[in-house]
């Protein structure tokens, strides 16, 4: 965690080191001289600037949201300074606004922008392809298939950018952001600042200044295409198979060199601009064409306009990554052959055909034990006749079981319009539901506030649920302004949400503060709330248990004789509470109930004190520590 | 190791449990060696209990990150339910190190669904060579559940295509590092865990005969 974490000295040169894609960038950013690096926490990218943070002679912050951190690296890269800025896949779609722009402009000091594409959805909410940008954009984009490739190309994309005045796109994917694999590193070579120098018709975009740089936007798009036609980073392997020649870039690359050795291979390392002329003369070479991109066919419909033959997308999926399972049976099947039995014959001299997985239960993400958003979740699947409108982080996860508590999600900030929405578009049917919306306190700051502001200034009918637990959670606990420390663990100002959302014009009466391991408090300021006819903010004031604000408290213990198989407890969703036997009995009602008496895994509770609260016989008391720690077993 | 000189060995277990640090000691053993190495998970969200699969391929020169099914080395399962949802990785026959742990989800503590009442024999089932053993308890016993890591390295040691000595030096080293406090415990640990692998190993002799 960024607030933890010491001034480290570097690793010297010529080093071997085992380091994620991001790591290596961030290695990298560093032996550039870079001097300004800014980013959004989002998996996959978070750690570059997470670890760019530790190294000295670089200024690195955590901006608001990813339309901030291009700016101030825009700002920089004005300044002359060589600048840095970082952002998963959705983080463009932010920050797009001042990318469109920016390319008009172009940079002085060298501007990389690293995206990384979520392919396959470890934690995002869509699958999108950011190779789009470069295209839409008229930048030039690299494209690394692993950690050395990532530090070489970083370093590249600093001169390239600087020789033509333009920013570069460096496209990771989840497969290059987290894979660890061998980096040699090697020196630092400090970048002055050349200095800010006043060029209105270059650094102020009216639309007469504009205009007149779109033709030379033109012009450096074929400057790039020739460039991108030599650039060694285009390279061709060749190979004895010729019934397929490959198109690839990215982690798909190195899927096509393990499934297919001995055939030729173009690789798209400076991706866009489509070194069109090269893959024209590569195709000539083969049989057949596919190009193997994870995500969109963008390289295959360029390919076809130009009208050169090849396959893509119609033999190979659109979704997830294009890992040698998918690549070897669409390739047989082009060819005629039988699909190979197993996952490869060559790594499976038996031939058998590929396994199938045991049948498991889901392992689905959950709160972590402790977590405050679990007394929230808990009041809200208590209540009836409301919708939830939820946003991005770890209190999304409230949808999920046993609290099924949130009925919307989209993007960053986005429960704050949608509530209002719901409001306004209610049917008549709907006219007594009650519409809430659930924040944390960085999706807040980094989108939410605008609206809620649009919710206070076009009377909306919403009550905010604020939950600040003064971190971005679901990436790690990083610092953010509503944290009061900033990414180094050095003090700042602290948001203060009860004043920021007055300001806003939230009514003083509407606007509480509530501990959310205070259950009854918690569940009476809600369901008060949500019946007036107004907009009400509910801010929760509890630390995320993985940062160090969270202050571990003694265990519990459920004592197993009073324990009457309620169950109640099992509904706060806490990870640490087990069941240990069921029981189904009759009730005097006729009823058939099913009890669920359980356990407390002691040395996984931090004391919390949120199962205690709803448990009648009070069965759950403080562990008695001079006593083993209990593990749960079944 | 299969044909390609690359040796494909899975860990497998949930977050939190120190499935990919444990995998990168293992690469960092690797590497000690001069071997090219790659290691890769999708664990997005694994901090929040998820399912962590960590993949680590090791030889003279590695291409793709990711071990396909069938194809694995070695698994290694840092809970009995993990092993089991991931033995269809091995290769045919191959070897299955267990922690016995059992740790349970919420989507199972409320019923939703069922823990699997004998991952050993479903494992074995489908024609593996399991070694299990409880590595929360050795841990406890050494007096640390967090030791637990050690442990499982300790029970990889003797199944590695290098000396157990050079996976135990990337241990200590990385201890020595960090926790120097910790060195001798975890050095404790591993030999607890090469202990409890050829016990069960043994017992599985016993068994047979």
């Amino acid at each position: 965690m960024a607030a933890a974490m010491p001034q480290f000295v570097p690793q010297p040169a010529a080093s071997r080191l085992l380091l994620s894609g991001n790591e290596a960038v961030a290695r990298a950013v560093w032996e550039s001289g870079c001097r300004v690096a800014a980013a959004y926490p989002g998996t996959p990218s978070t750690e570059m600037l997470e670890v760019i943070s530790t190294y000295p002679d670089i200024y690195a912050e955590w901006s608001v949201n990813e339309k901030v951190s291009l700016e101030v690296a825009i700002g920089a890269a004005f300044a002359g300074s060589r600048s840095f800025c970082a952002m998963k896949h959705v983080g463009m779609n932010v920050a797009s606004d001042a990318l469109m722009t920016l390319t008009l402009t172009g940079v002085v000091g060298g501007l990389v922008i690293a995206i990384a594409d979520d392919v396959g959805l470890s934690s995002s909410q869509n699958e999108q392809d950011s190779r789009y940008w470069g295209r839409f954009a008229h930048l030039p984009m690299f494209e690394p298939a692993d950690s050395q490739e990532a530090y070489e190309m970083t370093k590249l994309a600093f001169d390239f950018s600087e020789k033509f005045q333009v920013p570069v796109i460096l496209r990771m994917t989840t497969r290059i952001n987290h894979v660890k694999a061998l980096v040699t590193v090697g020196e630092r070579v400090a970048h002055a600042a050349t200095g800010f120098k006043k060029e209105p018709a270059r650094w102020v975009m009216t639309p007469a200044g504009a205009s007149k740089r779109i033709p030379l936007m033109f012009e450096r798009d074929n400057a790039l295409r020739a460039e991108a036609e030599v650039s060694p980073l285009n390279l061709v392997e060749t190979g004895k198979d010729r019934r397929v020649g490959f198109v690839s870039s990215g982690p798909a690359w190195m899927h096509v060199r393990e499934s297919f050795p001995d055939a030729p291979a173009l690789k798209l390392g400076f991706s866009c601009p489509v070194p069109i002329e090269k893959i024209r003369a590569f195709a000539a070479t083969v049989d057949q064409l596919v190009v193997v991109e994870e995500v969109e066919p963008l390289v295959e419909m360029e390919l076809k306009a130009m009208g050169i033959e090849c396959h893509g997308k119609d033999i190979l999926p659109r979704q997830g990554e294009l890992a040698p399972n998918i690549l070897k049976p669409a390739i047989a099947k082009l060819l005629g052959e039988p699909e190979p039995q197993g996952a490869s014959q060559h790594m499976r001299p038996l031939g058998r055909a590929t396994p199938v997985p045991a049948s498991v239960f889901p392992r689905p993400p959950t709160m972590c034990v402790a977590c405050p958003h679990l007394g929230v979740y808990y009041t809200l699947s208590q209540l009836k006749n409301i919708t939830i409108s939820g946003d991005i982080g770890c209190y999304t996860l409230g949808a999920g079981h046993p609290w099924n508590a949130l009925d919307t999600t989209i993007s960053m900030g986005a429960s704050m319009g949608i509530a209002m929405g719901l409001d306004k578009g209610r049917s008549e049917a709907d006219k007594d539901k009650r519409i809430l919306a659930v924040i944390g306190d960085s999706t807040f700051l980094h989108m939410g506030m605008q609206g809620l502001l649009d919710i206070v200034y076009n009377g909306g009918n919403v009550t905010v649920m604020l939950l600040d637990n003064r971190a971005v959670g679901m990436t790690g606990g990083q610092a953010n302004p509503g944290s009061g420390k900033g990414i180094h663990g050095q003090e700042t100002p602290r948001v203060d949400f009860a004043k920021l959302v007055e300001s806003l014009g939230v009514k003083k009466e509407r606007i509480h503060v509530v501990d959310p391991y205070q259950l009854p408090v918690l569940f009476k300021t809600i369901r008060e709330e949500i019946k007036v006819p107004e907009v009400s903010v509910i801010i929760t004031d509890q630390p995320c248990v993985l940062i160090d604000d969270y202050k571990k408290q003694q265990p519990f213990e459920v004592i197993d004789d009073k324990c009457t198989g309620c169950g109640n407890c099992v509904d706060v969703g806490c990870p640490a509470i087990h069941v240990t036997r069921r029981e189904k009995v009759i009730k005097p009602s006729g009823k058939e109930v099913e009890l669920q008496f359980v356990n407390i895994e002691t040395t996984a509770c931090t004391g919390c004190g949120l199962c205690v609260q709803p448990c009648a016989p009070e069965a759950i008391v403080h562990a008695d520590l001079t006593k083993p720690m209990r593990l749960v077993r079944h | 190791m299969s044909d390609s000189n690359v040796t494909n060995i899975l860990v497998v277990g949930i977050g939190g449990q120190g499935v990919m640090t444990a995998t990168e000691i293992l690469a960092e053993a690797a590497i000690a060696l001069g071997h090219d190495a790659k290691k890769t998970e999708v664990a997005g969200m694994a901090q929040r209990g998820g399912v962590v699969s960590s993949h680590l391929r090791f030889g003279p020169k590695v291409l793709s990150p990711q071990i396909m099914a069938g194809t694995a080395d070695l698994l290694v399962g840092f809970e009995a339910a993990e092993a089991m949802r991931w033995c269809h990785m091995l290769k045919p026959g191959g070897l299955v190190l267990m922690n016995t742990a059992r740790l349970v989800p919420p989507v199972v503590d409320i019923g939703l669904y069922e823990y699997p009442d004998d991952p050993i024999a479903e494992i074995k089932s489908r024609g593996y060579q399991v070694h299990a053993f409880d590595a929360m308890a050795i841990a406890m016993e050494l007096g640390d559940v967090r030791l637990g890591n050690t442990v499982m390295l300790g029970a990889m040691a003797d199944h590695l295509p290098f000396p157990p000595q050079v996976l135990l030096d990337a241990i200590l080293k990385r201890f020595s590092a960090r926790k120097p406090h910790m060195v001798e415990a975890n050095r404790k640990a591993f030999e607890a865990g090469r202990e409890a692998d050829k016990n069960s190993s043994k017992s599985k002799q016993t068994e047979a005969a």
